[in-house]
Parts: C-alpha cells; structure tokens; sequence
C-alpha cells in the first residue's frame, strides 16, 4: 500500500487516479501508523514553500517521514513542492526546508527572463532529459514530456544526484535521485502515458 | 523544441457540456464525463472547465461533478464558475483539480486573489479577463458571465491581477467566443506587452492558424478554445476533437519556428 501524504495542501486525489490507472492502491493519509504500514511513501504539492513545511511540522509528519525513508529505506517520491521542500532553504519562504538533498531552491530569475517569451511561472508539457539513467523513466521512441506548473527550481550541491534536466530559459534540474529518494518538479500524476510510466515504476520500485 | 499548451475550454451548465456565442445562447453538446475522457484518449495538453450555471454566482461550485471529471482526466485541470472563498480553493484542488479560475469574484474581491496566491501559490490562481467591447467600441472588462460591465479597462485589471499575485491569465473576448472571427489579437499584445506572467488566448479560435498567430503576434503562452475542439464545420456536428502530434508539429510548430 501507497501513502500520500496529506498535509492540507496539493492535489492528493490526482495521484491516487493515477496510481489507481497503475494498478496500485494507495491511501490519503496523515495517520503515523499507516505511514509506517506503507511500502511507498509519495509527498505531493501544490502550493508556497512556507505554508507546505510548516504544515509538515504541524500535522506532526517530519519525524515518522525520516523515521520511514531516511531510517528504513522506504521508497519516496516527491512531486513539485515535495521535492522542494527536500532542499535547505527557498527563496519562496523563510523557513529551513527538510534538508535531505543539499542544495537549495530558487526562483527563475536573470535575464533569460526580463522581457521575455519564457514567462514565470512556466507552465506546460517541457521535454526531461536524463543526465544519467534514471530507473523511473521509460524508454520511449520520442523525448518523454512532461507538465510543469513552478516560479521555483532546485539547485543541488551534488551534481550526481540532479539526474533530469530540462529547459525553460535555462537548463534547471527536473528531477532528483540518492538511494531511495526520488524527486521530480513536473507533476506525474498529469503527465498522461509518460506520468503513468514514472508511477508505474516507482510503485514497482522494492 | 518549445512547446505552447493547447487547451480545451469545456463549458457546464447545470450539469450538462454546453457551447456559447458570444457568452450567448448556450447550445447542448453533450456529457462531461464522456468528452473528458475522449481528450484523455488524444492526450490533450490541459483542460479548463467553466461553469457557467445562472446560479453559481450564488451557490457553491458542484464539487461533486468536478471531482468525477478531474477523475477521468490524467492532464492538468482548472476550473472556474462559483469560487467565492480560499476553502473553495483549497476543496477544489484536493479534489484533483491543479487550477482555480477567478472572474467575477476577483473583481469585486481583489484579496482572495492575494490570498489564494500566498496559500496555494501563483501557479494555482488564474483570472479571467472577460473583455467586450462597449457601446462606444471600447475594450471593458465584464464580470458575472459577461453580464456586468465593470467599466474598467482589460490592461488596468491585468496590471492590477498580476500585482495580487495571479500566475495566469485567461484573455477571453467575449466579442469573438464562438464566432471563428480567430482571436482579437491587438487585445492579447496589448496585455502580453505590459504584463510578465503568461497569458492564454480565447475566444475566436477557426484553426491552427490562429494558435499560430496568438503565440507569435499576441505572445500568448498557450492558446484556448471551445467550438474548435467541439464541433465539425460546416453544419456545426458536434464532434470532439484535438490535434494530434503529426498535425500539430506540422501546422503549429513549424509555423512557429519559421517565424523565430
């Protein structure tokens, strides 16, 4: 069984469609008991990053989410916000973020943006491309694409763990990896066969 | 290669799929449910759903109908019609729903525009410029289903949206919407040219020629539209469709580059 993690922000009943789609079944859920039950753990997000971490530590979820996936191994995914709020620091919010993945998050800004076509937030379907393999993308004949909806991206302190990359402006990291963690800034869930790929393959993940 | 959305404007009233002209004459096109999933089958880039029901400015928005679309759709959703509160919102995006669209409410209430955007981010809050032109020719934002005239002008209001923190904005011309006269560019430029957050073309729209134009003359980020995807011209056959990869990469990017 699959938790989603609710924590009163994001759009949870578009992933469980869509892991429902994958032939998985999942739950909605903030009760540490069943979080502790789960062979997956997704963080989902749709929202400011201060809203989302301060809602973590008030539905009391930061301790049994580290217990699960840094202590166990649990396999996480965190979609958008939920990979943001992996990082140390936003430049959205004021608080410290989760800090499982060093490095930080930051907003589309400089030149490649004044006056230009690439508006922020970007939002649409942009091509991903893997800087090393990356086990949740499948192979298709086509670049995969994928949809984003963000003003902010992550930067990570170590290269080798920003395995997707994309372009809007600028090159930015799309998606993250290290060891059980998973992360992507595009939404999955909405992301018609390419989503259904990802998720198929990370609830297959042991 | 860039790509620009290309979205699907689904109209509800009371419960069934209708079309307009002019925000007129709602015409019965059929079941939500089922042209949901047929965009689903073609992989349609997002979808915006407007409830244009007499009575949603009083009532709540019908969470239930919108959940079992949002159910059926694996793409991007936003919707509009009856959202008067930041619990609104926040329903509404639990259900599965990635956008909420406000017109009539962001008018008369700028701060739940300010307030939705802090909460859920700017990504999550979208306004609709409804623009007519009033009887002296001029351009004038409408509210309550293009039956209010606000008096004020679509490039203050746009100003004046982006500031609260909108993250989009929806350019309806409601002069054009369900004509195929193709989109009242000069308006688009107009807004694009003095706003920085990404704008969707609608109302107008005959053919790809016309996203063509919105995206390179009207600097829209994504192009909308109804009868296109709803009916067949010549006799207006309701037949949903939406382009597929070969078409669009034929009569939408190519275009696009070309003029790049």
């Amino acid at each position: 069984m699959i938790a989603i993690l609710d924590y009163g922000l994001g759009n949870p009943f578009s992933i469980v469609n869509m892991i429902a789609r994958a032939g998985g079944t999942s739950v909605v859920t903030a009760d540490p008991t069943i979080i502790c039950s789960a062979s997956h753990i997704i963080l989902p997000g749709v929202g400011s990053f201060d809203e989302g971490i301060a809602n973590l530590h008030n539905f009391g979820l930061t301790s049994v989410l580290e217990e699960r996936v840094i202590g166990r191994k649990v396999p996480f995914l965190g979609i958008c916000l939920g990979m943001q709020m992996l990082t140390t620091s936003s430049e959205e919010g004021k608080l410290p973020g989760l800090g499982w993945i060093s490095g930080k998050t930051i907003r589309f800004a400089g030149e490649s943006f004044d006056r230009s076509p690439f508006r922020i937030p970007h939002m649409g379907w942009t091509d991903v491309q893997q800087r090393t393999d990356f086990e949740l993308i499948s192979d298709y004949a086509e670049k995969p694409r994928f949809y984003f909806v963000h003003s902010y991206h992550v930067v990570c302190d170590n290269s080798e763990e920003a395995v997707l990359e994309s372009d809007y402006g600028i090159s930015f990291t799309a998606g993250i990896q290290r060891d059980n963690i998973y992360a992507v800034q595009f939404h999955p869930e909405k992301s018609h066969k390419y989503g259904l790929g990802l998720i198929e393959k990370f609830i297959n993940l042991s | 290669m860039r790509r620009f959305r290309i979205i699907p404007v689904l109209l509800l009233e009371n419960g069934k799929l209708v079309k307009t002209v002019c925000f007129r004459q709602p015409a019965y096109v059929g079941d939500p449910i089922n042209t949901v999933k047929i965009f689903n089958e073609k992989q349609a880039d997002e979808l915006c759903i407007l409830d244009i029901s007499q009575d949603r400015t009083k009532r709540a928005p019908n969470f239930d109908l919108i959940k079992s679309i949002a159910s059926e759709a694996f793409m991007p959703v936003s919707y509009g019609g009856g959202l008067h509160s930041v619990e609104h919102v926040k329903q509404l995006l639990r259900i599965g729903v990635e956008k909420a669209i406000f017109n009539t409410s962001a008018f008369y209430n700028s701060q739940l525009i300010k307030e939705c955007s802090r909460k859920f981010g700017s990504s999550s809050t979208v306004v609709s410029v409804d623009v007519k032109k009033d009887f002296l020719g001029r351009d004038r934002v409408f509210v309550r289903n293009g039956k209010k005239n606000t008096g004020i002008h679509p490039i203050s209001f746009s100003k004046a949206m982006e500031e609260c923190g909108a993250g989009e904005l929806i350019v309806h011309s409601i002069n054009n919407d369900g004509t195929y006269a193709g989109y009242d560019i000069r308006l688009l430029k107009s807004i694009t040219d003095v706003i920085s957050i990404p704008v969707i073309a609608l109302g107008g729209a005959a053919g790809m020629g016309d996203f063509v134009s919105a995206v390179k003359e009207g600097h829209a980020s994504a192009v909308a539209a109804g009868s296109f995807f709803i009916y067949q011209r010549p006799h207006q056959a309701v037949l949903i469709t939406y382009p597929d990869e070969h078409l669009l990469q034929n009569d939408f990017y190519k275009p696009l580059e070309k003029a790049s």
